[in-house]
C-alpha cells in the first residue's frame, strides 16, 4: 500500500526557503502570489492491506523520526491507487 | 579526563576536536557510532560537527538512531556532562536532550565565517572560565543553525539561566547571522549537564589561524 505523508512548517513558523522562492516569483513578475511555504513528500510503500493499521504506524513513524514535531506538522495520505 | 568523540558517516569535525582536547593535555578516544558503550570512565562526550548520515531528512535528525546515540542519552540523563558542537547540537535537540528545533538559516545560505558571540551565562561547567558579557571571537559553519523555540520554552530557558552564548558583532551588539531566536548560539538543559552550541570553538584554539578564545571555553570542562 502506498502511503504519501506531507511535512510542512508550522503557522507562524517562518520558512525562510518558501520566503526565498516568493521573491524570486516576484521578481518573475508573478505578482499575485501572496505566499510560498515549502514541505517535503515522503512517500511509503508499506506491506499492510489495513488502511487503518497503515495510518496508526506511519503516524508513529512521524511522530518518532520523519517529522520534527517542534517546527513541523505532517498529514498522512492514501492516494487512490 | 577521558573525552569521547562521537563518529558518525558524514562527521567531519572529531579530528579536530581531539587536537583541541589533546592540546589541553586531555585523553581523546574517538567511538564509532556502531557501539552501544561509552569507553569506561568517560569524563564528556562530545558530538562533533559535520553532516551525519548526510543531513538527509532534517540535519541530525537519523543520527539520533546510532547504537552509540543510546549510550549518549544513558550517559546524559545519569547526569554525565554532553558538549554538542554544530551538526552535534543538532543532535541534542533532534534527540530532546535539548529543548527547540533547528531550521535553515534564514538567509538560506551556508555560512563559514568568524562570528563574535556574547557570555550570556557562566553558572554552568562549560563556561565558567568565561565572564557573563565577556565576548568571544569563534567559527562558525552550517546551513541548517537557525534556533528555533517557542515562548514559553523561551522564558524558561532565560529564568534557569540555560541561554549560554548570543551572536553579537565585535563591539557586543546582537548580530544573527542566521535568524536564531533572541540571537541565541549556544544553550544547555535545565539540569546543565547538556550543551549545545553552533559554533565551533575547537577551531579557535590558536591565535595564529585567528582565535584561541575556544581554549577557555573547552577548559571548562577541565578537572
Amino acid at each position: 500500500m502506498k502511503v504519501i505523508v506531507n511535512i510542512q512548517l508550522k503557522n507562524g513558523v517562518l520558512d525562510p526557503q518558501g520566503k526565498a522562492v516568493h521573491h524570486a516569483l516576484a521578481s518573475l513578475k508573478f505578482n499575485e502570489v501572496g505566499d510560498v511555504r515549502i514541505g517535503k513528500q515522503i512517500i511509503l510503500d508499506i506491506a499492510e492491506t489495513d488502511k487503518k493499521n497503515a495510518q496508526e504506524r506511519v503516524q508513529v513513524m512521524c511522530e518518532e523520526l520523519l517529522a520534527n514535531t517542534v517546527i513541523e506538522d505532517y498529514t498522512i495520505e492514501f492516494p487512490a491507487c | 579526563m577521558l573525552v569521547a568523540v562521537a563518529v558518525f558517516p558524514g562527521t567531519n569535525c572529531e579530528i579536530d576536536t581531539k587536537y583541541a582536547f589533546e592540546k589541553l593535555g586531555q585523553e581523546v578516544v574517538l567511538v564509532f557510532h556502531k557501539e552501544e558503550k561509552l569507553p569506561e570512565g568517560t569524563d564528556l562526550v562530545v558530538l562533533p560537527g559535520g553532516f551525519s548520515y548526510g543531513d538527509y531528512l532534517r540535519s541530525a535528525a537519523i543520527a539520533k538512531f546510532s547504537p552509540i546515540m543510546k549510550a549518549v542519552i544513558d550517559f546524559a540523563n545519569q547526569g554525565g556532562k554532553v558538549l554538542g558542537i554544530c551538526n552535534g547540537f543538532q543532535m541534542l535537540v533532534e534527540a530532546r536532550l535539548l529543548p527547540g528545533a533547528m531550521k535553515r538559516n534564514e538567509n538560506v545560505h551556508f555560512i563559514s565565517q568568524f562570528h563574535h558571540l556574547k557570555v550570556i551565562a557562566n553558572d554552568n561547567t562549560f563556561l565558567q572560565k568565561c565572564s557573563v558579557g565577556e565576548l568571544l571571537n569563534v567559527p562558525i559553519a552550517h546551513g541548517e543553525g537557525s534556533f528555533y523555540i517557542d515562548e514559553a520554552g523561551l522564558k524558561e530557558l532565560y529564568a534557569n539561566h540555560q541561554v549560554l552564548l548570543t551572536y553579537t558583532n565585535e563591539k557586543g551588539d546582537l548580530q544573527n547571522p542566521n535568524g536564531s531566536v533572541d540571537s541565541i548560539a549556544g544553550i544547555c538543559n535545565k539540569a546543565k549537564n547538556v550543551f549545545g552550541l553552533m559554533p565551533h570553538p575547537e577551531r579557535a584554539i590558536e591565535k595564529i589561524l585567528g582565535s584561541d578564545d575556544g581554549v577557555k571555553m573547552l577548559e571548562g570542562f577541565l578537572n
